[in-house]
């Protein structure tokens, strides 16, 4: 199991001051409250919070799906703050595999069709096979997502997400619609990834079991860093159980 | 839940409007359509009844009065109204051009008993010199009382004074002897006293006209026989039914063709409107499955919950009836005003029955509650623990296609198009029916100015090119021939003869003129449907392919011709030969061949002129009303002039509104596929967008579908509009005309290039809500 110091230091994301209000109606919602915060390299960190404290909104900045209301962030040495939309998508394609609590599968696509959807835009992707096969779905390339079970189909989608080589894996809630069981495959397979490949990966779990197979785990409430835990070791997913 | 109603009816306001529009054609079709054929038919019943228009009309050369008695005797008959009748020319003081008359007796004491004339203004005559003219044509000229104009009475001019003016039910459609449409200022009805008739045409104790009525239930053609039976000494021609009477011929052509919109056009707007609010309802129903467990959660009804879903579609019926009755009130107040112009009602054609409103009403409401019943149902029926359940996800399966996409490396979005069509094929088929069809629409209506074009060509710069068309009396030598040869600015003359003539093979039988072709014709020639010049054999009879086909002769057999003019003799004729031709039923004999025939000196019945100069021919116009044994001019540029005037109105008119109907059938249809398509694919679309792809490439994958399936609809459509052309065609042809089913490419094109647009513009409108979609909550949430 690699160590924390195996890391590289360099910064991944940085983000400075961010800020995020939501105006419901007349109710203004502060969804991040000043977040200064720095992920590194081949670091697979896990944030931690209950329901609206602001992990899922600063995890949707990140990958480039929102915008801030106040503050800074960059990835690597490119500041995204004032992104314009076209080169959000630009940055998701070439930079950012998601993976979502519900998979978000193509129903009409099969297993392979699905990787293939971002392999085919990808600009040095894996083969869908190889991303599958990665996955341990080797022999389920040709059934479509109705014909899969919930597992396999989170399996699907992480194939998706890692097969065009993203520089950083951002996962919300990935374990959060399956049983125990299956959850412990899906977190393994994200552990491996991230061992192999070194890809910088940010899980945002309910659970807080989930935290002993991070390198660092981070607290959020109220739309801020509550505190920062680092392991010193690490469990191997397998040995989760919750 | 009348509040949801009311609210969901607002979310869905465009593609509600968009289904509306498509309803409110339909609904808009049938009040014109049905309703104005009502109104037209029972404007004409009322006018026939309270004028007492005749059933059987028949003519003679020279009948006696003696006849009478006889006539009335015929079993079935009720009343019988002999008249003497004549064309002569008319001149008007102040205008050079002359004009045609049709001089109509009046009984000396009394009404007639049959066609009772109805005086709008003034009084009817009451001494030799005067006359009640037609309305239409003493307001096209400007006469009132008082008026005195002349009349060429068999060669010697009469001054006559118009004492008022009058419509008949024999006229609602007036139209003069060759022309092809009303020409009020150059064709007036004359009804005068019988006596001056009787001295003018040596016709005192003889008729020449005879209308007749029957007893309720009465067979005509027991009655025509006998009629025919009794005048054919005296040189009768066929008698005829009202079918036959020119003006009712008009005016049930212009019934029988609202009825055919009728029957053609709402079905396919309704059956479009079930399809859509089946499509988009079934979708709304999926989407609430959740709203739907919970109200029957709370305590509502099946029932309830049903008829719910039945009201959202009625807002829709209601919206669409609405707007329909609209734009059919509108439509037929124009349809009116047009009959107005071309018809003569003493009143005016009644406005649309309310009933037809009622019934349009339940028909939309009857198509939408058919579109929605289903989904009703499906909601109705669903139990609350599994609408509160997300639904299955559709399930896909492999199949052959896919071989065929991977040998055409098809990217993934394609797929995802083409699997989508095979997932729901119905879905698919309907919707590109709809399109398909809104193309044949605009290429079974687009198709007319095509045809037209070809039967103007034909008829008016291949076959008549005379500019003027003089009619003699049938019996003219042909040194008439020589007198308007001499007439001021004339640079050619040719002769014709028409003979009215019973055509007889086998067992067919057909009543037509029989024309004459002169020796090297250049005006009045034959031309058949390539444009060839077709000259006829001097040892045979030519027949116009529809009269051939009627008679089921073929080219070599012999032809029985019973002449019911000039002669009146029979012959034996062989067929020499058959021309495709669009107007009447033609026959022709040469016209030397003819005048062999009767054994007479070459005859003339009307002489084919054109004029140095037509626009300037002043000086030609004023002679021409004083040649003796003329009774009649039809100035064929004129002719020419006025029915292409008429005919391009109208026909920008329809294919106007057709191409409307087309675009909201298109609109209608592509709107709303793509709007369900935004709706079941909002969640893919939106992860497409997280996993970087850009707004282009999403809107391929919503677009795609549905102009892929419009591309297809295209030749489909084709394909439909061309039957259907061919099917008006042949619904619209008659003995009067056939229309030439004529296709140029560009009509599948324009066609093609409507529909597309409109489909293109219809996605384009619901691509612009990719913009508005939001990322996170498809993270967040289950469909």
């Amino acid at each position: 199991m690699a160590r924390f110091e195996d890391r590289t230091r360099e910064v991944v994301f940085r983000t400075q001051g961010l800020t995020k209000t939501y105006a419901t109606g007349e109710v203004q919602v502060h969804a991040l409250a000043g977040v200064d915060l720095e992920l590194y390299g081949s670091e697979l960190t896990v944030l931690l919070g209950p329901s609206g404290s602001g992990k899922s909104t600063l995890l949707n900045i990140l990958g480039g799906l929102d915008r801030p209301s106040g503050g800074r962030f960059w990835f690597r040495e490119t500041e995204l703050t004032r992104a314009s939309d076209r080169q959000l998508t630009r940055y998701r394609r070439d930079h950012v595999g998601f993976v979502f609590q519900f998979y978000n599968l193509v129903p009409s696509l099969n297993a392979r069709e699905n990787v293939q959807l971002v392999t085919d835009v990808a600009k040095h992707p894996m083969k869908p096979a190889e991303a599958l096969e990665l996955v341990g779905l080797g022999h389920r390339m040709d059934h479509f997502p109705a014909q899969m079970s919930g597992g396999e189909q989170q399996r699907v989608a992480i194939a998706r997400a890692i097969a065009k080589r993203p520089d950083v894996l951002l996962c919300d809630e990935p374990t959060g619609a399956l049983d125990s069981h299956t959850g412990t495959q899906v977190l393994s397979t994200l552990q491996r990834i991230n061992d192999e490949f070194g890809t910088t990966t940010a899980v945002i779990t309910h659970n807080a079991a989930i935290r002993l197979m991070a390198h660092r785990v981070i607290r959020f409430q109220d739309g801020r860093i509550d505190r920062i835990e680092e392991n010193d070791s690490r469990l191997a997913a397998t040995e989760i159980h919750w | 839940m009348d509040l949801k109603l009311f609210r969901d009816f607002r979310r869905l306001w465009v593609q509600g409007v968009a289904i509306a529009l498509v309803l409110a054609a339909g609904i808009a079709v049938i009040i014109m359509s049905v309703g104005m054929s009502r109104a037209l038919n029972e404007t004409r019943s009322a006018y026939y009844d309270s004028n007492r228009f005749a059933h059987v009309f028949a003519s003679a050369r020279r009948a006696p009065d003696s006849l009478i008695a006889q006539l009335r005797d015929i079993e079935g008959v009720a009343q019988v109204e002999t008249q003497v009748r004549s064309y002569a020319i008319l001149d008007i003081p102040g205008r050079a051009k002359p004009a045609t008359g049709l001089l109509i007796s009046r009984p000396e004491m009394g009404e007639p008993l049959l066609n009772v004339p109805l005086l709008r203004r003034g009084r009817w005559p009451e001494s030799a010199g005067e006359a009640v003219v037609n309305e239409p044509f003493a307001e096209a000229n400007g006469f009132v009382p008082g008026d005195r104009i002349s009349v060429n009475l068999n060669g010697r001019k009469r001054a006559v004074t118009i004492t008022g003016t009058a419509l008949s039910p024999e006229f609602v459609y007036t139209i003069g002897p060759g022309a092809l449409m009303p020409q009020n200022e150059t064709f007036g009805i004359l009804w005068m006293q019988a006596e001056v008739l009787d001295a003018g045409f040596g016709m005192a104790g003889a008729f020449n006209t005879v209308a007749l009525s029957v007893l309720p239930r009465t067979p005509l053609e027991p009655v025509k026989d006998a009629v025919k039976a009794l005048l054919d000494p005296y040189g009768a021609a066929t008698p005829v039914g009202r079918d036959a009477q020119q003006s009712n011929a008009f005016l049930d052509a212009e019934i029988q063709s609202l009825e055919v919109m009728a029957w053609v056009l709402p079905p396919v707007f309704l059956g479009i409107t079930v399809f859509l609010v089946n499509m988009v309802m079934g979708r709304i129903v999926q989407l609430e499955r959740s709203e739907i467990g919970l109200m029957k959660a709370v305590g509502y009804t099946n029932w309830e919950i049903g008829l719910h879903y039945l009201m959202l579609a009625a807002l829709i019926a209601f919206l669409g009836v609405g707007i329909g009755w609209g734009a059919g009130s509108w439509l037929a107040q124009a349809m009116s005003q047009l009959y107005a112009k071309y018809f003569d009602f003493p009143f005016l054609v009644f406005g649309v029955p309310l009933s037809i409103y009622a019934l349009s009403a339940m028909l939309g409401l009857a198509a939408t509650s058919a579109g929605a019943l289903n989904s009703a149902m499906r909601a109705a029926r669903l139990a609350p623990a599994v609408a509160m359940a997300p639904p299955a996800p559709p399930s896909f399966h492999g199949s052959t296609l896919d071989r065929l996409a991977d040998l055409l490396r098809l990217g993934q979005p394609t797929r995802m198009i083409l699997r989508s069509l095979l997932r729901w094929p119905l879905r698919a088929g309907m919707t590109m029916l709809g399109m398909a069809l809104a193309v044949s629409v605009l290429v079974a209506s687009n198709f007319f100015p095509d045809a037209m074009d070809e039967i103007i060509d034909t008829a008016f710069y291949q076959s008549n090119r005379q500019d003027m068309l003089l009619l003699f009396d049938p019996d003219a030598p042909d040194t008439a021939l020589e007198e308007v040869r001499r007439l001021p600015g004339v640079l050619q003359v040719e002769p014709q003869q028409y003979h009215a003539a019973r055509l007889i093979y086998g067992s067919y039988e057909k009543q037509v003129p029989v024309s004459t072709v002169a020796n090297a014709a250049d005006l009045a020639r034959v031309v058949d449907g390539n444009g060839q010049v077709i000259t006829p054999d001097p040892f045979g009879i030519l027949l116009s392919d529809r009269l051939a086909a009627a008679l089921h002769i073929k080219v070599g057999e012999t032809l029985t011709v019973s002449f019911e003019s000039g002669r009146r003799e029979t012959f034996e004729v062989p067929v020499a030969g058959i021309v495709t031709q669009f107007f009447g039923l033609g026959a022709y004999f040469s016209h030397d061949t003819l005048n062999a025939m009767f054994r007479q000196s070459p005859r003339v019945s009307n002489v084919n002129v054109t004029l140095a100069d037509p626009q300037a021919a002043e000086a030609f116009q004023e002679r021409i009303k004083d040649v003796p044994r003329l009774m009649g001019t039809i100035n064929m540029t004129e002719n020419r002039r006025s029915f292409m005037e008429t005919l391009s109105q109208n026909i920008l008119i329809a294919t106007t509104v057709y191409g409307i109907l087309g675009m909201i059938i298109t609109v209608g249809v592509a709107y709303n596929a793509a709007r369900v398509q935004l709706s079941e694919r909002a969640r893919e679309l939106a992860c497409l967008r997280i996993l970087g792809f850009g707004k282009g490439e999403v809107a391929y994958i919503l677009a795609g579908e549905v102009l892929l399936l419009a591309t297809l609809a295209q030749p489909v459509g084709w394909v439909i509009g061309y039957g259907v052309a061919r099917l008006m065609t042949e619904g619209f042809t008659s003995d009067l005309y056939a229309i030439p089913l004529v296709l140029e490419p560009a009509t599948f094109a324009r066609a093609s290039l409507i529909v597309l647009g409109a489909a293109a513009v219809s996605v384009a409108l619901v691509a612009r809500r990719l913009g508005r979609l939001d990322l996170i909550a498809v993270m967040k949430t289950r469909e």
